[in-house]
């Protein structure tokens, strides 16, 4: 049995790992990688591709991206919301999807998310049209704010970008999934498949990774084994999962007293 | 502007940080199994925060002029036999194209400090000219106000790079001896000056072969960490340039050997894992090709430090300057001379052999990094 399609802004997804397209040896290996891991979703950074049309050999990341994938241009360089608006409305000038992955991290150290700027962005966005696909920090009150607002989604945190930690926002991320009115993407921090799978296994509607794949010493090979991962642990999550104790069951019954008679 | 580094700088080493205690342990004498320890945590911590990528850029040197003598640089103003030249705005633009042509997407604009000859007015218009096609451009030049530096932003700068050369007082003072650079506190404000006037990247350095390394390494590390809590939307970068031969014909001072060097570097990458590191051609190409996969983010490629290097262009306006004057040559010879250079560069290779180099060893070149069109200030928060 399959595991259920995703649904963002509409479109039916059946892959739920989507990856970046960063810090890969090569524009061939970045493509090798996307085509094995069966993402259906990849997102570049603006800065990094050619948005003149001019076609220039030396900044043509999206030619390796396959036909097939939705592309998701983010705004990474932005500092702030005037930023990440100019790079979205550029990207759609430029003939890229209106879909657009926002993140704002003024902050070049941990690259975490200002989310006041995200806000404002998000609100012009959305109202611009644009499919919004927040980067945010797992704060449940900013994902309510901005399901409000009209988002596609909302990605927060799972650790600082490329710090492989895991899911160390677990408990906030559990309160933005169980008040989530759209998909949960968990986005930054998963350094291996296990971290992939626990975000399923937590309800997550899809993840997001890019360098625990890009710097593998086989980055098909990886995309291969978080593609596993997240079947594995969608599939879990949709058979249900029994729920964890710290204590063993009681062998005897504390209230079947109630039916003797 | 006094900068609040003088106090942390003034303290050290007796006070460090806890950062900068483990920094401080990571320059002790190392034995070659604890260096190979320390390069491979290096590499990566690299590779998990900058990927398999190295940026690349080139220098593109606008002007030799300057007013300043530093012991150790070709420039010096006392160096009056050197043939000088400022290249015309159109000369600036042939240069930046060739430099487009060979891959670059990111240039830095460098010149000496002279204020009759790199006035008022001519770096924004330098700027202003390359901007439209050239995504990333910085500036190396002489320290500036902080407002003066909002205009070299707003014409379209976003990097700014400026070195200490040595954080030892003393010795600064000793190697600097005439013109506006002797204000050792003027020069170690420069960064928060620039972040002030808005640059995003900056870059910080220290010219190794001056003073004790150690001491170097740890005073450049300490301001680096005082930066990033002051300026905490800057990316900032580091490195470790050494002394190269120049006219003057200076010797360095103190040891930096090969081994202090991938020390120097792994230390730093250990205790700022994101801090971009940058490698010129001053080194040679076998010891940059071994550098590259250990820590190294930004490399530069077949460079030239004499203004015109890259075309030719300027050897008809060569002259020397003697006491701020233009003093015309005797006995010119066109097209057969031409400006002096800053240093001589040891790695020699084309940027397309560099770039093969890189491939080579599992890193992608990455020209281009960021847009323009990111900065143009004229939008506002409403549909258009």
């Amino acid at each position: 049995m399959q595991n259920a399609a995703l649904t963002i802004a509409g479109r039916q997804i059946r892959s739920r790992l989507m990856l970046g397209t960063g810090k890969f040896a090569s524009g061939e290996l970045m493509r090798d990688a996307i085509v094995a891991s069966g993402t259906e979703i990849v997102t570049v950074a603006l800065r990094r591709a050619d948005l003149t049309g001019k076609g220039d050999p030396f900044a043509n990341i999206l030619d390796f991206i396959p036909k097939e994938v939705l592309l998701l241009p983010n705004t990474s360089g932005a500092m702030n919301a005037e930023e990440a608006v100019r790079l979205a409305r550029l990207a759609v000038a430029a003939g890229l999807p209106n879909w657009v992955k926002l993140e704002i991290h003024p902050d070049p150290r941990y690259l975490l998310p200002d989310p006041i700027e995200t806000l404002k962005a998000a609100e012009v966005l959305v109202k611009e049209g644009f499919i919004v696909l927040p980067y945010i920090n797992a704060d449940p009150v900013l994902a309510r704010r901005l399901q409000d607002v009209g988002t596609a989604t909302v990605m927060p945190l799972g650790s600082p970008i490329g710090s492989h930690q895991g899911i160390t926002t677990r408990k906030q991320i559990e309160i933005i999934i169980a008040q989530a009115t759209v998909p949960v993407v968990v986005d930054a921090g998963i350094g291996a498949p296990s971290h992939a799978a626990e975000a399923f296994e937590m309800g997550a509607d899809a993840v997001l990774v890019n360098t625990a794949i890009a710097v593998a010493s086989d980055p098909v090979r990886m995309g291969i084994a978080f593609k596993q991962a997240v079947e594995a642990g969608r599939a879990a999550y949709e058979m249900g999962i029994g729920h964890q104790s710290d204590e063993a069951s009681a062998t005897s019954p504390l209230t079947t007293f109630l039916y003797q008679s | 502007m006094h900068t609040a580094f003088s106090a942390i700088l003034d303290a050290l080493p007796e006070r460090k940080s806890p950062l900068m205690e483990r920094f401080w342990s990571l320059l002790e004498p190392k034995g070659p199994a604890q260096l190979e320890t320390m390069a491979r945590e290096s590499q990566q911590l690299t590779r998990r925060n900058f990927g398999k990528t190295m940026r690349m850029f080139a220098p593109l040197y606008v002007s030799n002029e300057c007013i300043n003598n530093c012991s150790y640089c070709g420039f010096s103003r006392d160096n009056t036999a050197i043939l000088r030249v400022t290249l015309t705005i159109e000369q600036v633009i042939k240069e930046a194209q060739h430099l487009a042509g060979q891959g670059f997407r990111n240039i830095l604009l460098v010149a000496g400090e002279h204020p009759r000859f790199v006035s008022d007015g001519y770096l924004e218009e330098c700027i202003s000219a390359l901007r439209e096609w050239v995504p990333t451009i910085g500036i190396e030049v002489g320290p500036m106000e902080a407002p003066e530096y909002s205009q070299m932003v707003e014409a379209g700068c976003e990097g700014l790079v400026v070195y200490q050369e040595t954080y030892d007082r003393v010795l600064y003072d000793k190697m600097h001896t005439a013109g506006p650079k002797k204000d050792f506190d003027w020069r170690l404000a420069c960064p928060e000056r620039g972040y002030a006037g808005g640059f995003r990247r900056i870059g910080i350095g220290a010219l190794f072969g001056l003073s004790d390394w150690r001491m170097e390494a740890l005073r450049l590390a300490a301001h680096l960490e005082f930066l990033y809590k002051q300026c905490w939307k800057a990316q900032f970068t580091v490195a470790f340039p050494r002394l190269r031969p120049a006219a003057g014909g200076f010797k360095p001072l103190t040891d930096f050997h090969d081994a202090s060097l991938v020390q120097t570097l792994c230390a730093f990458r250990l205790c700022f894992p994101e801090v971009g590191i940058v490698l010129s051609t001053r080194e040679p190409a076998a010891l940059r090709d071994a550098l590259a996969p250990l820590g190294v983010t930004a490399m530069s490629a077949g460079s030239h430090t004499e203004p015109g290097g890259y075309t030719g262009v300027g050897t008809d306006d060569l002259h020397q300057t003697v006491k701020g004057r233009r003093v015309e040559l005797q006995d010119a010879e066109p097209g057969r001379q031409k400006a002096e250079g800053q240093f001589g560069i040891a790695d020699e290779r084309t940027p397309t052999e560099v770039s093969a180099m890189l491939r080579a060893r599992g890193l992608d070149p990455v020209w281009k990094d960021w847009d323009p069109a990111i900065l143009q200030s004229t939008l506002t928060l409403t549909a258009p």
